[in-house]
């Protein structure tokens, strides 16, 4: 007995060293991780609040080498090039959401969807700019807003849907059958009473594929590309975007000025996306808080 | 009395239609799957017939004599990626853990942090990569990993760089893809049945042999997930990896080297492609596909066995 006591507790100590070692390394490795984020956010701010004023945000870019050049265009052309894929993008996504929570529970065809939809959100962004190009650059002679906005929608497409489908999901069973057994059709259930009980649910889902979205560069380099011109032949030109701004006055510019117009491109994007996800989540958890 | 007719004539009709439209849209993602795969396949065509199969293995890259090879493209893409990942599963394994029976309020706060960390856009890690990460490699970490614990004499680790890089855009890379990888299991571990994990406390385990003999020998599969989706990203992420690796078409030596992935090459030379370039980045980008397609596949395949398995207790 008592040779093997002390044997034991040495085997203890050792474990428990273990562990504690282990919980150190992890909280090591979220201080890492986090003090990345601040870092990098600190950086943004640090080196684009200088060149942050009403003419850098109220002006459109200039050629390379002219001075004073802001961001307006570009941020306006981010803008239109977003919404266009929203628009493009939410309605089938919505409808195929809604096919998949209602109609297809359980069916073959459902899978199919849902793992197609889980693989095309895996989908490297840069190989769908390059299938944009080939599908509308192509044809229609030229880059363009409305490319890069198709691009960000196909991007979107299966984030939102799946989305749709899981908060669909989430509404009690109940309420389809006390809709149906008033008579209601199936489809006018799923949009007047499952889709609206459900509405904090989609409308977070559609906020945060924006968000996502909205920072995405590559698909753009293939599609909307790039120009100093304001964001007016939406249709038919290159149109002016934040990210490929960003992208271009730090990597192919020589000239000190646009490195700092590039950091206050940055700071703008990175704001704008953050803002737009921090708040979908404030106000989704508050909503959800409330019922 | 008409609009009495409407009403009762309209519902079904209306309902067949709505359902068409709903069964149609969630179809167009398979047909975009598809759509996708057929394109660049039919894009790439003239590349393919010019170069055979050989084009996966060619080193060549001359716009001038026309010889393209994809090796180089790939090495690097395949180098990046590996490294992230061994970069990056340790943290985001034990942070998952910790974060899972962290205590509320701070676990909360942390894992928000973690999702932040990953709502960043790529092109901003790019940036920094570029004007903060690149000169901090060049002047501190590669003379420090050289000079003070020698570890170029390794080989294929490589002795001096510029900063830019494999080792470079593979640090931003794991940066990028710790806080998915965390959050998919973080899933996990939260889908393992609290009664396991009491049972272990109950015999006396401590928390880490609770977590490696039971948590992960539990949720392995969604473990696997969770690295193949991180893997997913690291392949096909474009902009961060565009800033730091030095765009030069070569095979890499070793990993202070500049060099290339798919996706750089993608969007670096895709301005002034015609021709058969233009076909031999639509090759690159089928090749691309396919890779992010089989983890893709991977990764679902191993997530739904997560799921199945918890379907039966």
């Amino acid at each position: 007995m008592t040779a093997i006591a002390p044997q034991k507790r040495r085997g203890l100590f050792r474990r428990k060293l273990t562990d504690r070692i282990v919980a150190v390394l992890s909280v090591l490795a979220l201080f890492i991780a986090v003090a990345g984020m601040i870092w990098i956010l600190y950086t943004v701010l640090a080196h684009g609040a200088s060149v942050l004023s009403w003419t850098f945000l109220s002006q459109p870019s200039k050629p390379y080498g002219v001075m004073n050049g802001g961001i307006a265009n570009a941020l306006l052309g981010t803008v239109a090039i977003t919404l266009g894929a929203t628009l493009i993008g939410i309605p089938p996504a919505l409808l195929g959401g809604i096919y998949l929570a209602e109609f297809a529970k359980g069916t073959r065809t459902g899978d199919v969807v849902r793992f197609a939809a889980n693989v095309m959100m895996g989908m490297p962004s840069v190989v769908v700019g390059l299938f944009v190009y080939a599908i509308l650059v192509v044809p229609m002679h030229g880059f363009s807003g409305l490319a890069g906005s198709v691009a960000l929608a196909i991007l979107m497409f299966p984030v939102v849907l799946r989305t749709t489908e899981d908060m669909l999901l989430m509404v009690p069973d109940s309420l389809r059958e006390s809709a149906l057994a008033l008579g209601c059709s199936r489809a006018r259930t799923a949009v007047r009473i499952i889709c609206r009980s459900a509405r904090s649910g989609l409308v977070t889902g559609i906020m945060l594929a924006v968000a996502r979205v909205s920072g995405e560069t590559a698909p753009l380099l293939f599609t909307a590309l790039w120009s100093d011109a304001w964001p007016t032949h939406y249709f038919s030109e290159p149109t002016a975007n934040l990210p490929v701004l960003v992208t271009e006055y730090a990597t192919n510019s020589p000239f000190e000025a646009q490195h700092a117009a590039g950091w206050g491109a940055a700071l703008v994007v990175t704001v704008m996306v953050l803002l737009l996800n921090i708040s979908t989540r404030i106000i989704f958890k508050e909503k959800h808080n409330g019922r | 009395m008409t609009n009495n007719l409407k009403s009762i004539i309209n519902p079904a009709r209306s309902d067949r239609l709505f359902r068409i439209a709903a069964g149609g849209s969630a179809i167009l993602v398979v047909a975009l799957l598809a759509a996708l795969l057929i394109q660049l396949g039919v894009g790439s065509a003239p590349a393919w017939r010019k170069f055979g199969l050989g084009f996966l293995i060619g080193t060549g890259w001359d716009p001038v004599a026309n010889v393209y090879g994809a090796l180089p493209s790939i090495a690097g893409t395949l180098l990046t990626t590996a490294l992230a990942l061994i970069i990056a599963i340790p943290p985001a394994f034990v942070t998952a853990l910790w974060l899972v029976d962290a205590p509320p309020g701070i676990g909360e706060v942390l894992s928000q942090a973690l999702d932040l960390l990953a709502a960043i856009p790529s092109v901003i890690y790019g940036m920094w990569g570029l004007f903060i990460l690149v000169p901090l490699m060049q002047n501190r970490i590669q003379p420090f990993l050289s000079d003070t614990l020698h570890l170029g004499k390794i080989p294929f680790f490589g002795e001096y760089g510029n900063g830019f890089g494999f080792l470079t855009a593979s640090l931003i890379l794991a940066l990028m893809i710790l806080p998915y990888m965390s959050a998919v299991m973080r899933n996990v571990f939260q889908m393992t049945p609290s009664m396991l994990r009491e049972s272990a406390f109950g015999i006396g385990c401590t928390r880490w042999e609770t977590a490696k003999d039971i948590v992960m020998r539990y949720g392995i599969r969604g473990l696997l997930g969770g690295i193949f989706i991180g893997l997913g990203r690291a392949l096909g992420e474009t902009m961060a990896v565009l800033f730091v690796i030095g765009n030069v078409t070569t095979v890499p030596k070793s990993l202070y080297d500049s060099g290339t992935t798919i996706a750089a090459t993608l969007a670096n030379n895709f301005g002034e492609a015609d021709g058969i370039m233009r076909a031999v980045l639509f090759a690159l980008g089928l090749v691309l596909l396919l890779l992010a397609l089989g983890v893709q596949v991977l990764a679902q395949y191993y997530l739904m066995m997560t799921g199945a398995k918890r379907g039966e207790q």
